[in-house]
């Protein structure tokens, strides 16, 4: 399969220079990928939410499963314990994810269910037109906010290796070879994977030039990413408000037993449900 | 042969739960039909529980105004039920805990330090010396104890159980009933296992009164099947973890209460949408808001009708005692995967936590057989193809040669997302379709119970748990008892056919504003007179008799 066969012919809406077309692009090389290795191309599946960034679902020829805004992980969860086989991926929005879902985000991690999830942060709601949202630096001039958000931004890859998350990183749309690479490095992790993406809003927050000029690589043969004290002082160096580099690649793997491997450890092996249901009632009489 | 009740009381953390559930199952093994009230207020440590458990020759659904006996923990229970104790009727009671009472006293509290046993089994003394004041033969006593007790505790509770029978005197004899014995199982119990029999794979809940104990009791169940059962963050988490479980072909379910089901809502609209199959147990307390937590209600009907944003087709039942919670949970499980629609079994504190006689055999069939889906074309596979009936043929993400796209959004047969009008049209109208399939599937079944009162001018309608109280009360009045346990779609056909032959229907429920008669409006049915209840309490038989006679 070319990785050209796996776009639909529905019609694309993004706005000119949407960081979205890069992650697209990446996801549809990584998928390619997988089927070329050997994985049939019915055992993927790709869960959205709700914002610019759920498209994806319309857009590339996979199983998906286009879901509500900030629900992405309940649901890909649940495709993941009913079929274990699924390689399962999620896109969310900063909004989604960070806003409406924050819960889900941090149970995915807790639970260690074996999902990537690229979240495409923007750090503004775009279908919406312009509103901050949870990674907005302070004082940012959005709709909902014209004097200026009085709130600090989370750090989502700070509170994701707190979380537990067993694995972090960070892309960037503009840095296409390596968003390539940290997905599917994220999609190879048995276990939790979160990866934070910039994606430029062309249209109400352009940071191109601010990305531009202050991301830089963790040195992926020598960074320690297997020490979380070294993971979470990468992931600080930028608190998404104040001026500073920005390191970019992976922070953190740790490799634990899985949500779906845990619970099939404590099911029984039967199958036979009306035996069960007999014996029960046969106690009660 | 005599009917027969016993209240246990005492403070929450005393086992009356566990001491009903033995008592429940001494009535059974004695031969007789069992009911089983319990009350609790929503604390854990403290305060008042008691359980009335009351048995008959024939399925009782209630109970009375009046007890046989009163088995006192604590002084509360003497002071708050010694009114209801019959003319006749005997206090058994811990002389430790109870100062003031007048009948057969047990110094519980000497034999559980004289046996070293835990302080909790003076639940089980107490019901060791009601057995033999109400002359249980020792061999069941021991018998049953045996089969309630985990192995751990048996040895203590058997002994302490035996000091109290010796310390009393047999007072009188249950008779033994004419029935084989039957198993006694909460509501609860029986919507676990409908849904299991249903095909269950996945439950999937946050504990919630007065569904929490379906989770418990089916996290046991899992450690012996191949079940997988899964306590999330929240209900949100929860109907939608159901939901992806559904895309990959797993039959899962969902059990809450008022306040989780709010919750649910919106993923409720995306199962409507997305034609995910789902059953979701909605078990009944009152409102609003946290309202009474751990008592009883029939307050969600028309919530549960219109919950959810836009227009979608959705099965609602309401069983009324534990064989109809069995039945309709299977039911609803089946019918949900049928038309790819949400099933809601609508229960109530009182089913839900209530003990009942069951007759069911797990092993009869009661759904029809599943249809394969024969050979869908794969290429492209259209998840929402537009048929005459409006059901999509479903494969599952993950089948072969398949690309299966479920979408939220609306969208065109392939699952892209379209905003035409044309499609639009179609594919609500496609859905809507499935509801009226759903009503003709339902024709089969017995959507409306119908008792008794053939040549009766008078009906009485109601619905859930309500029923049994009503047709306990109804026993020979010159009434017809008439039960909708389909609510959602409307068995509007079968309804009529219930209803003919009546001058005059009365409908009874469990809230302020008459939602059964609103959605009988709805569908051309009107009331003559009604009977409310709202107090959190179920009608006992005296009770509803009374409410019934001012307006019958």
């Amino acid at each position: 399969m070319e990785s050209k066969d796996l776009i639909t012919s529905a019609a694309n809406t993004w706005c000119p220079g949407c960081g979205n077309f890069a992650i697209e692009h990446a996801l549809k090389d990584v998928v390619a990928g997988l089927v070329a290795d050997g994985t049939p191309l019915e055992k993927i599946v790709l869960v959205t939410g709700i914002g610019c960034h759920g498209k994806m679902a319309d857009y590339l020829g996979v199983n998906s499963f286009y879901a509500i805004h900030g629900r992405t992980l309940p649901v890909a969860t649940g495709l993941k314990l009913a079929n274990p086989d699924l390689t399962v991926l999620a896109c969310a929005g900063d909004g989604d994810c960070y806003g409406e879902g924050l819960e889900h985000l941090l149970f995915a991690a807790k639970r260690n269910v074996d999902v990537t999830l690229l979240v495409h942060d923007n750090r503004v709601y775009g279908l919406t037109t312009g509103q901050y949202t949870p990674t907005s630096p302070l004082g940012f001039s959005g709709r909902s906010t014209p004097q200026g958000t009085p709130e600090y931004p989370f750090n989502p890859v700070e509170l994701m290796i707190a979380a537990g998350a067993t694995w972090v990183g960070r892309g960037y749309s503009r840095r296409l070879s390596q968003l390539r690479e940290l997905i599917r490095a994220a999609v190879g992790h048995r276990g939790f994977s979160f990866l934070e993406v910039f994606q430029v809003c062309a249209t109400f927050y352009n940071q191109t030039k601010y990305y531009d000029d202050h991301v830089y690589d963790l040195e992926a043969e020598t960074f320690p990413t297997s020490d979380p004290g070294a993971a979470l002082d990468a992931a600080r160096e930028w608190d998404y408000s104040r001026e500073s580099r920005i390191p970019l690649g992976q922070f953190y793997e740790a490799i634990y037993p899985t949500l779906e491997e845990r619970l099939a450890e404590q099911r029984a092996k039967e199958t036979d449900p009306v035996g069960v249901m007999q014996r029960l009632m046969a106690e009660r009489t | 042969m005599q009917e027969f009740s016993v209240l246990i009381g005492g403070r929450a953390g005393e086992g009356i739960n566990k001491a009903s559930a033995i008592l429940n199952h001494l009535m059974a093994r004695l031969g007789r039909y069992v009911y089983m009230y319990y009350d609790y207020p929503s604390l854990i440590r403290g305060g008042h529980n008691f359980a009335v458990v009351r048995s008959a020759g024939r399925p009782v659904w209630t109970h009375r105004d009046r007890v046989d006996v009163i088995l006192a923990l604590d002084q509360k229970t003497v002071d708050q039920h010694l009114s209801e104790l019959a003319e006749g009727g005997v206090v058994v009671y811990d002389t430790s805990a109870v100062k003031q009472a007048e009948g057969i006293g047990v110094d519980l509290d000497a034999i559980v330090r004289e046996e070293k046993a835990p302080v909790i089994t003076r639940n089980s003394g107490l019901v060791g010396a009601f057995c033999r004041v109400a002359g249980i033969p020792w061999e069941v006593v021991d018998g049953v104890f045996r089969e309630e007790v985990p192995p751990k505790y048996l040895d203590a509770n058997l002994r302490v159980v035996r000091r109290a029978w010796d310390a009393v005197e047999e007072r009188g004899r249950i008779e033994r009933g004419p029935m084989k014995p039957l198993p006694v199982l909460t509501g609860n119990e029986a919507i676990a296992l409908g849904l299991v029999k249903g095909g269950l794979d996945a439950y999937i809940a946050y504990p919630m009164t007065p569904t929490s104990n379906i989770l418990h009791f089916l996290a046991g169940f899992a450690g012996s099947s191949a079940l997988t059962v899964v306590h999330p963050e929240s209900e949100i988490a929860v109907i939608l973890m159901a939901l992806g479980a559904a895309a990959a072909g797993k039959r899962a379910a969902v059990g809450t209460s008022g306040g989780g089901f709010c919750l649910m809502t919106e993923a409720l609209s995306l199962a409507g949408q997305a034609e995910l199959p789902v059953a979701i147990v909605l078990g009944q307390r009152p409102g609003p808001s946290t309202g009474l937590p751990t008592y009883s209600c029939q307050t969600e009907l028309l919530f549960a009708r219109h919950a959810g944003q836009g227009e979608f087709p959705r099965l609602v039942v309401a069983p009324a005692d534990a064989d109809e919670a069995y039945l309709w949970s299977a039911r609803a499980l089946d019918l949900a995967w049928r038309f790819q629609v949400p099933a809601i079994v609508l229960a109530d504190k009182t089913l839900c936590e209530g003990g009942y006689s069951c007759s069911f055999d797990p092993a009869t069939e009661v759904v029809a057989p599943p249809e394969p889906p024969g050979d869908v074309p794969r290429d492209p596979y259209l998840r929402y193809r537009v048929t005459a009936n409006g059901v999509s043929p479903m494969l599952s993400i993950g089948t072969p040669g398949a690309v299966v796209k479920v979408n939220s959004y609306e969208h065109d047969e392939a699952g892209i997302t379209i905003e035409d009008p044309e499609t639009t049209v179609a594919m609500q109208e496609k859905r809507l379709r499935k509801g009226a399939a759903l009503a003709e599937a339902l024709a089969a079944y017995e959507t409306v119970a119908v008792y008794g009162g053939t040549d009766a001018r008078v009906g009485v309608v109601s619905w859930g748990s309500t029923v049994g109280a009503v047709r306990e009360a109804a026993a020979g009045l010159p009434v017809r008892v008439i039960q909708p346990i389909v609510l959602e779609p409307f068995p509007v056909e079968a309804f009529r056919r219930a209803v003919d032959g009546l001058d005059r229907v009365v409908v009874v429920e469990e809230n302020q504003t008459g939602q059964l008669e609103q959605l009988m409006r709805v569908h051309g049915f009107s009331a003559g007179a009604r009977v409310h209840r709202f107090d959190g309490r179920p009608f006992t038989v005296e009770e509803m008799a009374a409410r019934l006679a001012e307006v019958v």
